[in-house]
């Protein structure tokens, strides 16, 4: 099966005062996948997912999404694009409503259908009952599931999870894990995550990071047979 | 079909004004008239402050926009009120643009003084062209110039009316835009940037929206005001007046639709009643304010909206 690309980074570079964050990554996504970033603190995961949601300016190589040069996009522009990010760090508005914080993601696209689109991303992370609820009061667990929510409200064709897992009871990890997977094919989800048993139930393919460089690229198994990587994360 | 309760609420308060015109004593008429026009302007600083969260203090300069806009072309154009109106609204508008495309590239402190800055560069500038502005002494609207079609400002009754409509009209978009999705913007841009930009929206263009709006405002009232008391004069369009409204709303509730009407309510009468006792009625108007920002830094409308009244808009 010929695997359709959807976004494509070459020669992806970004050093902070010598620190090499991220130096000369070529990255490919393939439409439709869950594909998960993972490598040891400080490898350049975030960095790395911040030059593709343009949080962070390239300094120097290309991203293309959909075939199109995002490289120079405002970060804004590529949300519209279809490039939706999630905090690692819960970034809810904390003193809107549940609901209002769905709804300024809906209507960020223009939807006609603000309140059923809004309640409909609610009800796929189980939050419809809370949609009156001042997001601020929610516990962390269903913060973390209304920052997912917005995610799917901007109903976007990437959806990068920045290590959404943090801090989750097992059972709620679970039910997260549940909506991943009703996220793709229709949507690509690029997940950044600690949990290695999250990602081996997850992700379809691997990419591993270690100094700001990629390490290695493929899927679990052959990740986890994969000597460099071992040496990476043991220290062997 | 469930109550408006928020609509009800405000087309109480504007029925409430037009009530108070048949009863009230012709001192307490004046006030309420030169009031609402003064709460048009501090509706228009509260969209940019309370809802968006741009702590200017500039808007002084949209202000006096629309006060010489109005005054100098009644002044020397024989313009008339209708006009008037609509040049003091549009100079708001365009001022408070020119000055967002600048301000707007800094935010916080450095905001509040690049906007500071331009007003001041405003105020010195009619104080310069005295000559057209008459500066400090200010210029003295001709009765023609205050002639709104067949209206004439210069009548009590026809103005605090002219102030109601004017008022009614203000307070009803800003309550629509209020509870727009393009508030909800503005709301999210004040509560958090970050967030807001990665959810699909430029926070460069939303906040200049959001203080060419406070501008439309501000130069409609400046122009009201040159108009209904038929004066404009470079102390109104010194940073005294940047100041005013921004007390207004904190007085009376920031990001709440009618907080800017009962800030200026009370602090208008807070000064009248302050001036009857003590020629400190600075100290008196800074203590009440010490005593705001200690017990209810939300203002009142704020904190009866904490306290309860959530649907408040």
């Amino acid at each position: 099966m010929a695997a359709v690309t959807l976004l494509e980074a070459r020669g992806l570079t970004r050093h902070f005062d010598g620190l090499k964050a991220v130096d000369g990554v070529d990255f490919d996504l393939h439409q439709g996948e869950i594909h998960a970033l993972i490598g040891p603190n400080g490898a350049g995961k975030t960095t790395f997912v911040s030059l593709l949601s343009g949080r962070i300016p390239v300094q120097s190589g290309t991203i293309r999404f959909s075939g199109r040069d995002i490289t120079h996009l405002p970060a804004h522009a590529r949300v519209r694009l279809g490039i939706a990010y999630t905090f690692q760090i819960t970034q809810v508005y904390g003193a809107l409503t549940v609901f209002d914080n769905v709804a300024l993601a809906v209507q960020s696209r223009h939807s006609h259908r603000l309140r059923d689109d809004a309640m409909a991303a609610l009800t796929r992370v189980g939050l419809q009952d809370r949609a009156d609820q001042t997001a601020g009061t929610l516990s962390y667990g269903h913060q973390r599931l209304l920052e997912v929510a917005m995610g799917l409200g901007l109903d976007p064709k990437l959806l990068i999870l920045d290590e959404p897992t943090q801090g989750l009871a097992q059972g709620e990890i679970e039910t997260f894990k549940d909506i991943v997977r009703g996220v793709v094919p229709a949507a690509t989800v690029l997940l950044i995550e600690h949990n290695m048993d999250v990602v081996m139930d997850l992700a379809q393919r691997i990419t591993v990071l270690n100094f700001g460089e990629v390490l290695a690229t493929g899927t679990p198994e052959a990740i986890r047979a994969d000597k460099a990587v071992q040496t990476a994360y043991l220290g062997g | 079909m469930t109550v408006d309760r928020a609509l009800f609420l405000h087309l109480g308060l504007i029925a409430a004004l037009l009530a108070f015109h048949f009863v009230a004593p012709a001192y307490h008429h004046t006030n309420i008239a030169r009031i609402m026009v003064l709460a048009i302007y501090a509706m228009g600083y509260n969209i940019a402050f309370g809802y968006t969260g741009l702590l200017s203090l500039g808007h002084a300069l949209f202000f006096g926009s629309g006060l010489y806009a109005a005054g100098l072309l009644a002044y020397h154009a024989d313009g008339t009120a209708g006009i008037g109106l609509i040049a003091g609204l549009l100079a708001g508008g365009a001022v408070a643009f020119a000055l967002g495309l600048f301000a707007l590239r800094t935010a916080g402190v450095a905001f509040m003084i690049v906007t500071l800055m331009f007003a001041q560069a405003g105020y010195l500038t009619v104080l310069y062209f005295g000559s057209y502005t008459r500066g400090d002494e200010g210029i003295v609207i001709p009765k023609a110039g205050r002639m709104l079609a067949s209206l004439d400002l210069s009548d009590d009754n026809t103005r605090y009316l002219v102030a109601l409509a004017l008022f009614a009209v203000a307070l009803l978009v800003n309550l629509w835009l209020a509870r727009s999705p393009r508030g909800r913007i503005m709301v999210a841009m004040r509560e958090n940037e970050e967030r807001s930009r990665m959810l699909g929206y430029n926070p460069y263009t939303v906040k200049l929206t959001a203080l060419t709006i406070s501008g439309l405002y501000a130069g409609l009232s400046g122009a009201a005001y040159a108009l209904m008391f038929g004066y404009a004069g470079a102390s109104l369009a010194s940073v005294q007046y940047s100041i005013l409204p921004l007390l207004y709303v904190l007085l009376g509730g920031a990001g709440t639709v009618i907080g800017p009407f009962l800030g200026a309510l009370l602090m208008f009468y807070l000064i009248d009643y302050a001036s009857s006792i003590t020629d400190a009625h600075q100290f008196v108007t800074g203590v009440a304010l010490v005593l705001l920002i200690l017990f209810a830094p939300k203002g009142i409308l704020g904190t009866i909206r904490e306290r309860g009244l959530k649907w408040l808009p």
